[in-house]
């Protein structure tokens, strides 16, 4: 069964992506939100993490949360998609479960 | 309808109030007769180390609770062992958690498994709820 993880919370504060990405299977996807919209912005120590996530998965980041931090949607690495509330609700339905790491 | 639960546990015991609410609703879970199954990964890996006493820091100490989930039936307690060593710690620092099986007149089974982060991987994947705290 297929899976969207949702991470909330700054690389540079907790490990919830590192663990998500040590486990995660291959039909899965990942969906920055809140202070986790962080890891998607480029030119971080993380974004080399973030570069190889999107080679294997799909990777979401919300839109209101970048714009809400002053971060802009032309600033985060290449092959993470913005979506909106909308898509957020849309990739809820599409994957099987959901597991919100925090 | 039964579902199969899996409890993701990440949190230190006593610094945050995560693990105490994930045990409760773990037990709430399998009261409920979902089929529950519990992963320690992070420094979840803490919660269930033996020893603990809390008497100094005024909190309750809900380590014991731990060797009741085998009367909960839950059957399935796993380990991250990426985690584990990480920590540079082993399956002897952890308690050492049984069920009964009722189907071999009663014996004391194993509910701690070690795991790799790759089999936890399909472990999670089989589920139809993940809950991490």
């Amino acid at each position: 069964m297929s899976t969207l993880h949702t991470i909330n919370k700054s690389p540079f504060d907790r490990n919830s992506l590192g663990s998500c990405l040590r486990v995660i299977s291959d039909s899965d996807a990942i969906l920055l939100i809140e202070d986790g919209i962080y890891a998607a912005t480029s030119g971080t120590i993380f974004s080399d993490v973030v570069k190889a996530a999107v080679q294997s998965h799909s990777v979401y980041v919300l839109g209101p949360d970048l714009s809400a931090r002053g971060m802009k949607e032309d600033g985060i690495v290449e092959g993470v998609n913005v979506v909106d509330y909308e898509g957020f609700v849309d990739l809820v339905t599409e994957y099987d479960k959901t597991n919100s790491w925090l | 309808m039964a579902k199969k639960f899996l409890f993701v546990n990440r949190k230190a015991p006593y610094g945050t109030i995560y693990a105490l609410e994930s045990l409760e609703v773990v037990l709430i879970s399998a009261a409920f007769e979902q089929v529950v199954s519990l992963v320690f990964m992070d420094d979840g890996v803490y919660e269930l180390t033996r020893g603990q006493k809390t008497d100094a820091i005024g909190m309750k100490n809900f380590s014991p609770t731990y060797s009741a989930l085998g009367d909960y039936e839950i059957k399935n307690i796993y380990i991250e062992k990426e985690s584990l060593e990480a920590r540079g710690l082993t399956l002897d620092d952890l308690q050492h958690l049984v069920w009964e099986d009722e189907d071999d007149d009663w014996a004391e089974k194993d509910s701690i498994h070690l795991v790799s982060s790759k089999e936890l991987a399909s472990i999670m994947a089989d589920q139809e709820v993940i809950i991490t705290f």
